[in-house]
């Protein structure tokens, strides 16, 4: 047996399809943690990362943020949130953020700095707001590093949002935990399979966001 | 929360909080430094035929999407519930952050130096390893940092497949034994290690560029975290 029969075998398993346990349940419900966890980490890093990259002060603390947030293991955060808090969705919430909020923050930052500063004088000249320059020069032309910032956090959350299922919530990484505690390798390989899937089509879901949004003027430079 | 028994480790670990915390350093530190030998001709080929490039990133980067806890499983079949299997994936990982990094380093030495460097007679290997390394060096130190803190953060997860974890193991034990307190010095001394080891690097990017300006210089250049680190967060896992 190798690895395409047990990815076959646990596809081809109409069992694996229905039902609580199956496989369109454990996608939905990661799909939902990714959302929420990218979500809150958004809002709470893109207003800092846009107005600390605005006026381009508070790099160095930033830096440390992003620093102190990826030297907190992930994992180690939700047991430990488990169990002094108890089984909830808060646990699982605080460290995907946790893990999120960095390369958010400090690519937003960095977007917002290494914006070409001759087009934002130009609009200042022209009489454009603090607000105007900010968000018709400034975020335009920072965009798609902005997004690549976004999406290197979905795929982090994504990965990460399968240790979910060793504090008993749902997710693709039910699969996982509980197929290596059943000993059982086809459904191990079989979750694993689904979230890399998931991470590729998270991929594939952002590039075509940086084709449709990103302006075709901006796109030609970089 | 017991903290009498902070440093009380469970002996089914096998081994003390130190021996723990050198197997940590052991398997997140390997990969970087494999990482970083594939990365070094990788690279290069890289700089030097530019068509390379792309393809190389997108390897990398779809490499890296795949889920360290998919990626762990998936090894087992190939290498066992074994040390190797944590060490695989977190080298993949780092070539994801390294490669770019050292591209860009290499790439920005300015014209003129390489020139100057010909003219002075030195050899294509001579003018890399005397000229062309030691500018990327800021480059090349920040993307190290970037994948030792990711990679020491890594290893716990390793915990999952059968006490492959260092200092993650001992998370498992907090949640078997329901000991919290095992979880938090689990937490803080990886924290620690990867904070450690980022200051290390920082001291040795000073230590390999006296020409650089240090710290708290005057603000003309507004205060940027690290050359590069943009295209590198990109890669952070």
């Amino acid at each position: 047996m190798n690895l395409f029969h047990f990815i076959s075998d646990f596809f081809n398993d109409s069992a694996h399809w229905q039902g609580y346990d199956g496989i369109p349940t454990r996608v939905g419900e990661h799909i939902q943690y990714t959302l929420q966890a990218l979500g809150i980490a958004a809002l709470i890093a893109l207003p800092v990362g846009l107005v600390t990259g605005h006026y381009g002060r508070g790099g160095n603390a930033l830096a440390f943020i992003a620093v102190a947030g990826r030297a907190l293991p992930t994992f180690g955060l939700l047991v430990l949130m488990t169990l002094l808090v108890g089984f909830g969705m808060v646990n699982v919430m605080t460290p995907l953020v946790i893990l999120a909020v960095p390369p958010i923050l400090v690519t937003t930052y960095e977007a917002m700095r290494s914006v070409d500063p001759s087009p934002v004088d130009a609009a200042r000249g022209m009489g454009m707001g603090e607000l105007g320059v900010l968000f018709q020069v400034e975020v335009p032309a920072a965009l798609p590093l902005i997004l690549s910032g976004l999406r290197s956090a979905a795929i982090q959350i994504v990965s990460t949002a399968t240790i979910a299922a060793y504090v008993a919530l749902g997710g693709l990484g039910r699969y996982i935990v509980d197929g290596l505690y059943q000993r059982n390798y086809e459904k191990v390989v079989g979750g694993a399979t689904l979230v890399a899937g998931l991470a590729l089509v998270t991929l594939a879901l952002f590039w075509a966001a940086g084709r449709f949004a990103v302006s075709p003027g901006v796109r030609r430079r970089a | 929360m017991n903290w009498d028994r902070f440093f009380d480790i469970p002996s089914d670990l096998q081994h003390s909080w130190l021996g723990l915390v050198g197997l940590h350093l052991r398997e997140a530190l390997l990969p970087v430094l494999a990482g970083l030998l594939i990365s070094l001709p990788l690279a290069q080929l890289c700089v030097r035929f530019r068509w390379l490039y792309p393809p190389v990133l997108w390897v990398t980067t779809v490499l890296y999407a795949i889920p360290s806890l998919a990626f762990f499983v998936l090894l087992i079949d190939y290498t066992g519930q074994t040390e190797l299997t944590v060490m695989i994936p977190l080298t993949v990982y780092s070539l994801v952050v390294l490669v770019p990094a050292i591209v860009d380093g290499v790439r920005s030495v300015p014209q003129e130096t390489l020139a100057a460097a010909t003219a002075m007679g030195f050899g294509p290997v001579r003018r890399y390893v005397q000229v062309q390394l030691p500018i990327a060096v800021p480059a090349i130190i920040a993307g190290l940092r970037v994948a030792t803190v990711s990679s020491i953060s890594l290893v716990s997860v390793g915990a999952l497949i059968g006490n492959q974890g260092a200092l993650g193991n001992m998370i498992n034990d907090a949640n078997i034994y329901n000991r919290p307190e095992l979880a938090l010095n689990a937490v803080l001394s990886m924290a620690v290690l990867a904070i450690l080891a980022d200051a290390l690097l920082v001291a040795v990017r000073v230590l390999l560029t006296p020409w650089m300006p240090r710290r708290s210089r005057p603000t003309t250049k507004a205060d940027r975290p690290e050359p590069a680190a943009a295209a590198l967060e990109d890669a952070a896992r």
